[in-house]
């Protein structure tokens, strides 16, 4: 509805930026797994850490539907700590049975955490090893998602970082999508993007690894998440070009992305209206309907998934809402830069977090939605505060013009509820 | 090291909030990187809380590590305390804090807080949640418990429930309720229910109400030897344990046992004709030790029941669980490998598992009906109605909790009838539980042609295959392995139809 906004000069890119270190309330990069590991076939994900990473994993999204799943945890026991047992000798013995017991595994990812990290358990010389045990049927990885390093979704971004450089090289000109997006939004974008006349279109991850993208000089990288800088730079390192755009929420950040690509491979602007004006209609309609929700209310986000800003930047320019505080754990202007600008100049961007003071901020601005994580949502409900759980919006299908409408939906479910009920 | 897919028990410090989480006036000092914060989701989705944990996690990073990260905790702690100004505190450290070993008991208790600090010692690499809550309801009493006059008319503790137990609310009531109609006073509910002022008079019972050994025994145990407080022995879940410890607390109280038993509809159930068809079913039981024992009792002597596995995955009950499983004639199961009690599952075919989430889960994929009786617990395991396992209503609870995941029994012999009636096709299902019916897993119609599930080489003949397939899904499993089975022991390498309905007379019962 306000699509037609004027683009404010620099937006909030420059605005102060409200600084917390406190306690966070943020779950930690292993969380990166529970969708990983459904996008990448034929991988597994070997967590080396404590009953809690375990705990974690099977807590965080109530994950327990998959009855085998493709991840586990390596739990480090009293003998490993007293170094009584070799570690690396434990973590081969373990490997081995997996991956006799799973030869569906094609990519083995040893994920560190905080208790491996701290006992400095050298994990990539473990995936060295393993990779000249198992090669060529297996290829082994290693990231970090522990805690201490990495918050929610960077753990996406270890884990792809960890793979470019074992992707082969490549002196086709290509454009790459960077960023693991359900199959139907990855299948939708890659189309749109061919309709422009891009005729080499890749992603990383890719479903399975037989199909790893090559990447090389002529490769131009489209990022589609906003948390995946270790994985740009990496890609930055091995030559390959990388587009700056909004990130692909919206009707109007679905375009500015996809006019950021065709600018790079020198799309005409008539290519580009006749490809997009369709889905752009049909977008901008389903977004329109949750908008009459969302118009006119304030919304504040709690720091998460790192797709604040972007989803900030949708749902106040879009939607009609006004953002009071817009919370990331860490802000990368190189990554969320554009969409800064398009976010109006008040707009109270934090980072970091100290969920205590945060709280306070919350109840006194009285936003008409909250955008948190699970731990803190029914409490603020029952405090008669809506709330979004942040959670969802990684799990679900949100990107691209087709799903602008859910995205939408999304937030004005929790408003609408409410008008609903007669309690 | 040990692989591990889904754990049945967090780690300690979990405990330890289910501790804090039940109680009011107490605060968790919690030295822990920031992706441990995801256990207050525990409590504020799977219980429902409208209120976070009284947790505080300093949620240290990689650059505070051996710089500052002890004092990162003293600040943590004195914000806390500043802010929800506790009647106590407790610290201690999760799995990574533990390693850096900054003994966050030391350091609160040289903070000189106004209020009482309580160090605790909770080896992650060792032990896991159960025991963080009954070190932790331990530690508690031993720190906070005061000298104080009987109260002068008999009364007693009720000792375990905790945040984010399994039916831990409604149990509480329940107990309440058999308890006073004995004519005997409540004086602390705890850990869930109470504060640290009220453990001070712990000590003004006579005796104690012990609901879950899992989390209050070293606690009762204590306050019996230092106090002189006796503590109940029996769990009251089922109909005959619940006698037992109406028996045993009149005997503690000194009142005579009589009670009513008018709420009581468990036997009548169990005795119509229409739970006939419960007779001689075969159960597999796992869960905690206490839920497993009390189910393997209930399953045997009010419902007719044929224990065919028992077990529990808390090695601190593997003593009794083994010596219960020898009365039935068993060998119990004792892990918390969740592979380990699927391939146990596989093997004996029960009818019907009572187990636990996780038990669900393997039910669900090897097409067997599972109700669940114990932790680790789920969003359904809190219901809006009030839903005990202990006392009459427990019973009562129980039989229907068992029974619904069962086919009806007229229901069973019009399926028998009328196998080919579309309504009655397998993937009809139970007829009252709609989209979600028990379907025949990919599991149970794919043993391949031709071998058996034990691997050796033998022969569905066509039509014997076609008579299989008319035997309800919910017995099929059972009668394929039954006649494989027995063709085995008869050394044939082929299964006609008359080997079918000879091993049907064969397993007769
Ligand atoms: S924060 Fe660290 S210890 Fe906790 S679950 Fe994450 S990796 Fe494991």
């Amino acid at each position: 509805m306000n699509h037609a906004l004027p683009v404010q000069a620099h937006g909030c890119r420059n605005a102060p930026v409200l600084k917390e270190r406190g306690q966070r309330e943020v779950f930690c990069g292993l969380t990166g797994i529970i969708w990983l590991h459904r996008k990448m076939q034929d991988a597994f994900f070997l967590v080396v850490g404590s009953r809690t990473c375990a705990h974690l994993l099977q807590s965080a999204a109530g994950v327990m539907i998959f009855a085998e799943p493709r991840f586990g945890t390596a739990i480090l026991e009293e003998t490993d700590l007293a170094g009584m047992a070799d570690a690396h000798d434990e973590l081969d013995r373990e490997v081995a049975r997996l991956l006799a017991r799973r030869p569906d595994i094609r990519q083995l990812f040893l994920v560190g955490s905080c208790p491996s990290e701290v006992i400095k358990l050298d994990l990539s010389r473990a995936a060295e090893r393993l990779t000249q045990t198992y090669a060529p049927n297996v290829r082994v990885l290693n990231f970090s998602g522990s805690g201490i390093e990495t918050t929610f979704t960077q753990g996406e971004d270890a884990c792809l970082a960890s793979m470019v450089p074992v992707l082969p090289e490549t002196q086709d000109e290509q454009l790459l999508v960077v960023g693991a997006l359900p199959d139907i939004v990855e299948d939708q974008l890659t189309k749109l993007l061919s309709d422009l006349g891009i005729s080499v279109v890749r992603s990383l991850p890719s479903r399975r690894s037989s199909e790893d993208p090559g990447v090389g000089p002529e490769t131009t990288v489209l990022v589609a998440q906003p948390f995946l800088g270790d994985t740009v730079a990496a890609l930055a390192g091995r030559g390959a070009k990388v587009i700056q755009a909004p990130f692909p929420f919206g009707e109007e950040g679905t375009t500015l992305w996809l006019r950021a690509a065709a600018g790079a491979f020198g799309v005409s602007e008539t290519t580009f209206n006749a490809v997009t004006e369709a889905p752009r209609a049909r977008a901008r309609k389903a977004v329109k309907a949750a908008a009459q929700t969302l118009s006119g209310k304030s919304v504040f986000f709690f720091p998460d998934s790192q797709l604040e800003i972007p989803l900030a930047r949708f749902l106040s320019r879009e939607c009609g809402m006004q953002a009071l505080e817009v919370g990331q754990p860490y802000i990368h202007k190189g990554l969320v830069g554009p969409d800064m600008e398009l976010l109006p100049p008040e707009t109270q961007l934090s980072e970091g977090q100290d969920v205590d003071l945060q709280l306070d901020r919350c109840r006194a601005s009285r936003p008409d939605l909250t955008v948190c994580g699970l731990g803190l949502a029914n409490p603020l409900e029952a405090e008669g505060l809506r709330t979004k759980w942040a959670i969802e919006l990684v799990f679900s299908p949100v990107h691209g013009y087709e799903q602008a409408g859910d995205l939408a939906a999304l937030f004005a479910r929790p408003i609408r509820r409410r008008e609903a009920l007669a309690l | 090291m040990k692989l591990t897919v889904w754990t049945y028990e967090g780690p300690p410090h979990v405990g330890a909030m289910r501790v804090a989480t039940g109680m009011t006036g107490l605060h968790y000092v919690l030295h822990a990187p920031q992706g441990d914060t995801y256990a207050d989701l525990l409590f504020t989705m799977i219980e429902r809380r409208n209120h976070r944990p009284p947790v505080t996690y300093t949620t240290f990073q990689a650059r505070d590590l051996g710089s500052d990260t002890a004092d990162l905790f003293k600040q943590t702690c004195r914000d806390a305390y500043e802010r929800f100004r506790p009647q106590a505190l407790i610290v201690g450290a999760s799995c990574t804090a533990e390693l850096i070993q900054d003994d966050p008991g030391g350091l609160a208790e040289a903070m000189g807080l106004p209020v009482p600090v309580i160090a605790l010692e909770l080896p992650s690499y060792q032990r896991k949640e159960n025991f963080g809550a009954s070190e932790t309801f331990f530690q508690l009493c031993r720190h906070l418990v005061r000298p104080v006059e009987r109260t002068p008319e008999v009364s007693c503790n009720i000792l375990g429930p905790t945040g984010l137990g399994f039916r831990h609310r409604d149990d509480v009531e329940e107990v309440e309720r058999l308890l006073g109609e004995l004519g005997i006073a409540i004086n602390v509910v705890a850990p869930m229910g109470s504060s640290p002022i009220d453990l001070q008079r712990l000590g003004a019972a006579h005796f104690n109400v012990l609901l879950y050994p899992e989390t209050g025994e070293a606690a009762a145990r204590w306050l019996e030897r230092e106090l002189g407080q006796p503590f109940t022995k029996t769990v009251p879940i089922g109909v005959g344990a619940t006698r037992d410890f109406l028996t045993e607390v009149a005997d503690l109280a000194g009142v005579s046992a009589q009670t009513d038993e008018s709420r009581l509809r468990l036997p009548w159930y169990s005795t119509s004709v229409d739970s006939t068809y419960l007779t001689g079913k075969r159960v597999f039981i796992f869960g905690d030790g206490t839920h497993a024992a009390a189910a393997a009792r209930m399953a045997r002597d009010e419902m007719g029941f044929e224990v065919v596995g028992l077990g529990c995955y808390n090695r601190e009950f593997a003593r009794p669980i083994r010596a219960l499983a020898k009365d039935y004639g068993l060998e119990a199961l004792i892990t918390d490998d969740y592979l380990e009690v699927e391939e146990a599952i596989e093997r004996l075919q029960p009818e019907m598992i009572l187990g636990t989430q996780m038990e669900r889960h393997i039910g669900k994929r090897l097409g067997i009906p599972c109700a669940v009786i114990s932790a680790p617990v789920h969003v359904q395991d809190f219901p809006a109605r009030t839903s005990p396992q202990m006392g009459w209503e427990g019973a009562n609870v129980i039989f229907d909790t068992w029974v619904h995941p069962l086919v009806m029994g007229l229901e069973e012999h019009l399926l028998h009838m009328f196998r080919e009636d579309f309504e009655f096709h397998d993937e009809a299902g139970a007829s009252h539980h709609g989209h979600r019916a028990a379907q025949p897993t990919a599991h149970e119609e794919a043993a391949p042609d031709g071998v058996s599930d034990a691997g050796a080489p033998i022969l569905w003949l066509i039509d014997a295959e076609r008579e299989l397939r008319k035997i309800p899904f919910f017995v099929r499993g059972k009668a394929r392995r039954n006649t494989e089975t027995f063709a085995l022991e008869k050394g044939l390498s082929q299964i006609s139809i008359d080997t079918l309905y000879e091993a049907k007379a064969h397993y007769a019962r």
